[in-house]
C-alpha cells in the first residue's frame, strides 16, 4: 500500500468563509472584524478614561498596593498569616476560605440533595412527604435569611466557653465554635500512614480479583472480612510496633477562650450549613427530575433481573440520569460558590469580605480590587464548569 | 451594600465622574438645588435618622450648616447612608459632595483616596466595650479574647497593633456593618466590641440592657473625625473647612442660635467681620455676606451642636474633653475669621 501525499482540502476557503462570515459570506466577515474592533476600542477607551480620571483626582492607581502591609487580622486562616503580611497574603487567605466553604458546601449539598431526592421518590409515604416538605420549605426562603438564621438563632444560642458542652472532656461546643483535640505527629506517624496505604492498595487489588472471579467464572467471593482485617489490622500492628502515630493536644479553657486544639469557627459552620442545605433543596429536585426522566421500564427491567431497588438505582438508573442531571447540577455548584460571598453578613472572612471589603476600604483602590475579585470568581466558576464538563464527557463516553 | 462599590467602580471606569472631578462643586450643588451628604447608616449622636426619617447628629449638623450657608435652608440635603467600606468610593465617584461620617483623618487617606479632610469635628480615640459580668477592668486583661469589629475601619488596624504591641492573643471577627458587629457582641460571639469611644457610648444605647456593659478606661488610638471632600476643588474645600471653623468661632465669640440676630447688630469689629457688616469675607468663599448667621441660625454654634447631639443635652452624655474650646482646656480651635 503506497501512501499518497495529502493535498489540502479543496474546500478550505469555503470552510473559512462559513466559519467567519456565516451565511452572509465575506461581507459578514468584514462586519465581524469591525464589530471586534469596535469592542476593543470601547475597552481601550474605558481603561484610558479610568486612568485619566484617577490621575485627575489624584487617586492612587495600579497594583503596587498589593505589596503593602495589610495591618489587620483575620479570624480563620488556612495558611500562616499575621497582620504584618502584605495584601497578597490576605488575598490568598480570603481565596482559600472561599474555596474551603465552597468545596465542603458542594460536597454536603450533593450528598443531602441525592438523599432527599431518593427519599422523595421512595415508596415510603412518610419519607417522601418529609423530603418533599424539606424541599418546599428550604428552597423558598431567601438564602441570606437562612445564613442569619443559623448564625444568630441556632449557633448563637450555644452556651459561652465557660459553660461549653463538653464531650469526653476534650471536645467542646460553645458559641465560639467547636474545639477539638489537635493531632500532632509522633515518630510512629510515617509507618502508620504507610500501613494505611498498603491496606488500601491491598483491598483494591482484592476487589479487582473478586470482580474478575465474578465476571469470568460467576463465583461470588466474600472479601469484606479480609478488607476489614487489613484496614484495621495493619495500622494497629504499626502502632503496636512503632508507637502511637499521633498525640493529641487537648484544648483547655484559658481566659476568655480555649487555647490549644483546633477550632471550627461558628461563622464557617453557619455559612456551610446554610449554603449546603439551601443548595441541596435545588439539587434534590434536579436529581428527582433526572431519575424520573429515565424510562420506568429500566427500573422494571432491573427488578426482573432480581436486583434490589437500591442496586437498580445505583447501577442502572442513576448513571443514565446523570446525563440529564449534570448541566443543571453544575449551575447549582456555581450558585453555591457565588452565594458564599454572602459571608460578609456574618463575619466569615471569605475573599469578598477581606479583599473586596477590608482591603478595598483601606486602600481605596476600587477598580483594581473589584477587577481582581471579579476575575477570581469568574475563574473559579469556569474551572468548576470545566471539571463538570469533563465528568459529563466521561459519563457519556462510558454509556456509549 | 456590596453592589454599591461595584457600580461605583464601573462608573469611575466609564468616566461618568469626569465632571465631578473638575467642575465647580459649588456650582453643581447650586444647580442641583441640593447638597448630597454621605453619612453613617445610623450612629446615634453623629448621624442617625429618627422615626420620621429626619437625620440628626453632629456629623449631620456639618452638612446642614453647609446647606444653610449655600441655600439659607438647612433642609436642602439628600442624605446618603454609607457603610464604612463604601464611603470613599461614593465620594470619589461624585455620588456625594461631602462625606461627613465619623471618618478618621489619617495620612494615607489624605493622600491616596483622591480626597481631603477639611478639619476635625470630633477628637476621638478607640476604646473597648465589655460585659460587666466578665469583671475586666483594663484592656490589658483581654488576652485571648474574641473581638467584634466593623470591617473597613482604622479600628481593625489599631486593634491588631494594640494586641501585637502588648503581646496578647485575640480573635477578630469583622462584620460589614456596625449593627451586625454589635449584634454578634450582644449574642455572646465576642467578649469585646471595639470602635471609637464615642461610638461605643452610642452603640451601647442600642443594647437591650445598656447598664450591663462598660467602656474600658484605655483609649488606644487617636481618632480625629472629620468631613472629607474630593480632591481638586479648592473652593469647595475652603467652604466645608470654614463652615466648621465658623461654628467653632461662633462659640468662641459667644454667638448662639438665640442671640444671633442681636449679635449681628453688634459694633465689635470681630463680630462685624464675621457677620459681614464689615468686609465681604463670605463672598470671598463663594457664599454670601451673612453666611455665619445663616449657619448659626440653622444649627447653632459648635458647642450647642455638641451638647444637643452627643454632650450633656443628649442621651449619650459625653463630656466635652478634648473637644472643648482651646481656651477652655480643649483643642478645638478656629483660625481667625478675617
Amino acid at each position: 500500500m503506497s501512501i499518497e501525499p495529502r493535498s489540502p482540502p479543496p474546500q478550505l476557503a469555503a470552510k473559512l468563509q462559513r466559519a467567519f462570515g456565516g451565511r452572509a459570506g465575506w461581507g459578514g466577515f468584514v462586519l465581524q472584524i469591525l464589530f471586534v474592533a469596535a469592542l476593543a476600542w470601547i475597552c481601550y477607551e474605558i481603561v484610558a478614561n479610568a486612568r485619566a480620571n484617577l490621575q485627575a483626582q489624584r487617586i492612587t492607581a495600579g497594583f503596587g498596593f498589593l505589596a503593602n502591609t495589610a495591618g489587620f487580622d483575620v479570624s480563620q486562616n488556612l495558611i500562616p498569616y499575621s497582620g504584618s503580611d502584605p495584601y497578597t497574603r490576605v488575598f490568598l487567605v480570603g481565596l482559600l476560605n472561599t474555596l474551603l466553604v465552597s468545596i465542603i458546601g458542594i460536597f454536603f449539598a450533593t450528598v443531602i440533595g441525592f438523599l432527599v431526592a431518593l427519599g422523595r421518590l421512595s415508596p415510603n409515604w412518610l419519607l417522601s412527604r418529609i423530603s418533599g416538605g424539606y424541599v418546599e420549605l428550604v428552597r423558598n426562603l431567601p438564602v441570606l435569611f437562612q445564613i442569619l438564621f443559623w448564625y444568630l438563632a441556632v449557633l448563637a444560642a450555644l452556651p459561652n466557653p465557660r459553660q461549653s458542652i463538653s464531650v469526653f472532656g476534650s471536645f467542646f461546643l460553645s458559641n465560639r465554635g467547636f474545639v477539638i483535640p489537635k493531632p500532632i505527629g509522633n515518630p510512629g506517624f510515617e509507618p502508620f500512614v504507610l500501613a494505611i496505604v498498603i491496606a488500601v492498595v491491598g483491598s483494591l487489588l482484592l476487589q479487582r480479583y473478586a470482580r474478575k472471579q465474578l465476571f469470568d467464572h460467576g463465583r461470588m467471593i466474600r472479601i469484606w472480612p479480609y478488607v476489614l482485617g487489613m484496614l484495621v489490622g495493619l495500622p494497629l500492628l504499626s502502632s503496636l510496633v512503632f508507637g502511637a502515630p499521633v498525640k493529641f493536644e487537648i484544648p483547655e479553657l484559658k481566659g476568655f477562650n480555649f487555647s490549644g486544639g483546633s477550632r471550627v469557627i461558628p461563622e464557617f459552620v453557619a455559612l456551610t450549613l446554610a449554603l449546603s442545605t439551601y443548595t441541596a433543596a435545588f439539587i434534590a429536585e434536579i436529581v428527582r427530575a433526572g431519575i424520573q426522566s429515565v424510562h420506568k421500564g429500566q427500573m422494571e427491567a432491573g427488578a426482573s433481573l432480581g436486583l434490589a431497588r437500591g442496586s437498580t438505582l445505583r447501577l442502572i438508573v442513576v448513571p443514565q440520569a446523570m446525563r440529564v442531571i449534570l448541566p443543571p447540577l453544575t449551575n447549582q455548584y456555581l450558585n453555591l460558590t457565588k452565594n458564599s460571598s454572602l459571608a460578609v453578613g456574618i463575619g466569615y472572612p471569605d475573599l469578598f469580605s477581606v479583599f473586596a471589603g477590608t482591603t478595598l476600604s483601606q486602600t481605596g483602590q476600587a477598580i483594581e480590587i473589584i477587577g481582581i475579585t471579579m476575575g477570581v470568581y469568574l475563574l473559579i466558576s469556569l474551572v468548576t464548569s470545566a471539571i463538570m464538563s469533563f465528568y459529563g464527557w466521561r459519563i457519556s463516553r462510558s454509556l456509549g | 451594600m456590596k453592589r454599591v462599590s461595584l457600580v461605583v467602580a464601573l462608573a469611575l471606569a466609564a468616566g461618568l465622574s469626569t465632571q465631578a472631578a473638575t467642575a465647580q462643586t459649588l456650582k453643581t450643588v447650586k444647580d442641583r438645588g441640593m447638597l448630597s451628604c454621605g453619612v453613617s447608616q445610623g450612629l446615634p449622636g453623629f448621624s442617625s435618622p429618627d422615626d420620621k426619617g429626619n437625620w440628626t447628629g453632629l456629623d449631620v449638623d456639618i452638612c446642614r450648616a453647609v446647606a444653610a450657608a449655600i441655600f439659607n435652608d438647612p433642609t436642602k440635603i439628600k442624605f446618603v447612608p454609607l457603610s464604612a467600606k463604601d464611603r470613599f468610593t461614593a465620594l470619589q465617584s461624585g455620588e456625594i459632595d461631602v462625606l461627613s461620617r465619623n471618618t478618621t483623618w489619617t495620612l494615607s487617606r489624605d493622600t491616596t483616596l483622591g480626597a481631603n479632610f477639611t478639619g476635625v469635628t470630633y477628637y476621638d480615640g478607640q476604646g473597648f466595650l465589655v460585659k460587666k459580668s466578665l469583671k475586666v477592668n483594663s484592656a490589658l486583661e483581654l488576652n485571648s479574647a474574641s473581638v467584634c469589629v466593623q470591617t473597613g475601619t482604622t479600628t481593625e488596624q489599631n486593634l491588631a497593633d494594640y494586641f501585637k504591641g502588648n503581646n496578647m492573643k485575640y480573635e477578630v471577627i469583622a462584620f460589614g456593618t456596625a449593627d451586625e458587629a454589635v449584634k454578634a457582641y450582644e449574642s455572646g460571639r465576642c467578649d469585646v466590641f471595639t470602635t471609637d469611644v464615642s461610638g461605643l457610648y452610642a452603640e451601647r444605647l442600642k443594647l437591650s440592657n445598656p447598664a450591663d456593659h462598660a467602656v474600658l478606661p484605655e483609649v488606644i488610638s487617636k481618632e480625629p473625625l472629620g468631613p472629607m471632600v474630593r480632591h481638586g476643588d479648592d473652593q469647595w474645600f475652603d467652604i466645608v473647612k470654614w463652615v466648621l471653623f465658623a461654628m467653632v468661632a461662633a462659640e468662641e465669640l459667644g454667638v448662639t442660635q438665640k442671640n444671633v440676630d442681636d449679635m449681628a447688630k453688634s459694633d465689635k469689629p470681630e463680630l462685624k467681620r464675621a457677620f459681614g457688616t464689615d468686609g465681604n469675607l463670605g463672598e470671598q468663599l463663594g457664599l454670601t455676606k451673612d453666611w455665619v448667621s445663616r449657619i448659626v441660625k440653622a444649627v447653632g454654634n459648635y458647642g450647642e451642636s455638641f451638647d444637643r447631639n452627643v454632650g450633656a443635652g443628649s442621651k449619650l452624655g459625653i463630656a466635652r474633653g478634648l473637644n472643648q474650646l482651646w481656651n477652655k482646656g480643649g483643642i478645638q480651635y478656629a483660625p481667625p475669621i478675617r
